[in-house]
């Protein structure tokens, strides 16, 4: 009698196992679905709309036929790039300094705070860069919103480079300083360098991810119908451009958006895709 | 001789003073960050008061504003999210270490990791289009024809509204679930689930008793940290929440969110005190997330140090 209730007990713990199992997996493979529903209806919304105009001309009025977004795209590269000349500067010393110098409180305080504006939204680091530039420039600029991006990819690069320089094994600097070699001729020429590759993937997907970036654009570089490459004018980009023509009440300019979210889509991917496998190598051998 | 050492010396000490002042940066830009918000937002602080919080009435022209609707929206749609999202990323996390950690794995994980790659606007995009739809003609008449009697699925459905809100920023903030939940799980030692074996659990018994017991703090923590992220996420809410301020018991009215309402109104706010009063709800976010991830990193943290 209590053989067989052991059983029971036995197989009711087997079932619960089962029912356990299966409900794990099938949360992994419904944590997928949304990515391949995303993926394929940008790709099959988009790829209509892709040609040579779409890359090549000016946005046109709702109504007109033709147009694209040529201008929004040079305006994301414009703005990445102003992001990447103010933030890499302050993201890769800080990170520097944290990891040669960085221990007790001072490094506390610094990684403290590098962690709580990591976590800030970004429309909020929109309106600060809204009080502090657009406000005494009066007019809204791509360069307040490269520097809106560039705070955005602080916390992350300064991150990266820490942990990376820690990584470097210390027989390296050892054997370095052991040549005769200045303390920060060592960190600058040997174990930077040596770090380089992995803080480079750093910032390869910082960059991917602020090309993203749309909340903090909206009042810092706003949006520009015409070309423009002075940095302290409005300037349009992709993401802008996205939402701008999402929540319009025009089909075409819906295709439009599908097919600039196709081509940043792909732009992000592939940055992310190559960088990781080009990280892979360095990592695993 | 002498003079090579202290040139060296003089260099090792410009250096760690340009690295120390832009690592000091930092901090100051975030001071600074908190300074200008107060110094903008301080006309509306003085105009609102301290009834801002709890009224619910949003008019721009008469120069009246009250911030609940969008607080209510902010936590209700994370709230959702959280529903959504917990299962199926703890789910997924357990899956990835526990039982596969071999190709299929390693794929998951990485679709999962894509997510975040995924830009907030083309979330948004996809919101509008698909996800709408689906809510308004499959999802949304499901519950409210079959569960209709309680409050959270009466009324109406609107295709873009709260409900459809809350599911984008559980797609969204997912990555970040797995991706903590999974580091935590693996700071397990490998002796305890051995031990636990050893007794003769089930596989499931060994997860629910040797693993997710010890990481329980740190699984804690990357769920706020989800919400941290939820509750700060603008773009694809903006695009499918609905827009409307109003506090409605149902989940699939229309609804508006703090980070929502800057997004929309910032570049229209017409008067000075507008203006300041959308700093003011920026300032409001700013606390409300900056609490709630510190919260999160204390409980990872934690973990990290077992």
């Amino acid at each position: 009698m209590e053989n067989e209730a052991n059983i029971k007990i036995f197989k009711l713990r087997k079932l619960k196992e089962k029912l356990f199992l299966y409900g794990v997996f099938s949360a992994a493979l419904i944590a997928v679905v949304p990515l391949i529903s995303i993926l394929a209806y940008v790709f099959f919304q988009g790829i209509s709309s892709l040609n040579l105009d779409f890359f090549t001309s000016l946005p046109v009025p709702a109504g007109e036929a033709g147009g694209g977004i040529a201008n929004a795209i040079a305006g994301t590269f414009i703005i990445v790039l102003l992001a990447c000349v103010v933030g890499l500067p302050v993201g890769i010393l800080s990170g520097i300094w944290l990891a040669e110098y960085g221990e007790g409180k001072r490094g506390f305080v610094i990684r403290y705070t590098n962690d709580v504006l990591a976590g800030i939204p970004s429309i909020v680091i929109g309106i600060f860069i809204y009080a502090i530039f657009v406000l005494a420039m009066r007019r809204f600029s791509a360069i307040a919103g490269g520097v809106s991006l560039a705070i955005i990819m602080i916390p992350t690069i300064t991150k990266t480079t820490e942990e990376l320089i820690r990584m470097v094994p210390i027989s390296l600097w050892e054997s370095a300083l052991a040549l005769g070699i200045s303390q920060w001729r060592v960190t600058w020429y040997v174990v930077f360098r040596t770090a380089w590759s992995g803080i480079f993937t750093g910032i390869m997907l910082a960059v991917a991810r602020v090309s993203g970036e749309t909340a903090p654009l909206l009042f810092t570089s706003f949006n520009n119908q015409f070309w423009n490459f002075a940095v302290d004018q409005p300037m349009a980009s992709m993401t802008v451009q996205i939402f701008n023509y999402s929540i319009s009440p025009f089909n075409d300019w819906h295709s439009k958006s599908w097919g600039a979210s196709l081509v940043l889509v792909a732009i992000i991917l592939m940055i992310t895709l190559t960088v990781r496998r080009f990280s892979k190598r360095i990592y695993y051998g | 001789m002498g003079i090579a050492i202290n040139k060296a010396g003089n260099g090792d000490k410009i250096f760690s003073y340009i690295t120390l002042i832009f690592a000091w940066s930092i901090p100051a830009l975030l001071f600074s960050l908190f300074l200008s918000l107060m110094v903008s937002g301080w006309p509306a602080i003085l105009n609102n008061g301290p009834g801002f919080f709890v009224r619910s009435v949003w008019d721009p022209v008469a120069e009246n504003f009250g911030v609940l609707p969008f607080i209510y929206g902010t936590i209700i749609s994370s709230l959702i999210a959280l529903v959504i999202a917990v299962p199926l990323g703890l789910g997924t996390a357990i899956y990835l270490t526990e039982i596969s950690r071999g190709k299929t794995g390693d794929w998951i994980a990485q679709m999962v990791e894509l997510l975040a790659a995924i830009p907030s606007v083309v979330y948004g995009l996809w919101g509008i289009f698909v996800l709408g739809p689906i809510v308004a003609n499959i999802i949304g008449p499901m519950f409210s024809g079959t569960l209709g009697f309680i409050p959270i699925f009466s009324g109406p459905v609107y295709g873009l509204g709260m409900f459809s809100g809350g599911v984008i920023l559980a797609i969204m903030i997912l990555p970040t679930l797995v991706a903590v939940s999974r580091e935590v799980l693996m700071t397990v030692p490998n002796n305890l689930r051995e031990s636990a074996m050893a007794l003769g659990t089930t596989k499931m018994e060994t997860v629910t008793l040797a693993v997710l017991k010890p990481a329980w703090p740190g699984i804690m923590g990357a769920i706020i940290l989800g919400l941290g992220r939820a509750l700060g996420e603008t773009m694809a809410v903006t695009m499918v929440i609905g827009n409307r301020p109003q506090i409605s018991p149902s989940i699939f009215a229309p609804a508006y969110t703090l980070a929502s309402v800057i997004a929309n109104e910032f570049t229209e706010a017409s008067s000075h005190v507008y203006l300041s009063t959308l700093i003011e709800v920026g300032l409001v976010l700013l606390l409300i997330t900056v609490i709630v991830n510190g919260i999160a990193r204390m409980l990872v943290w934690k973990m990290k140090q077992i």
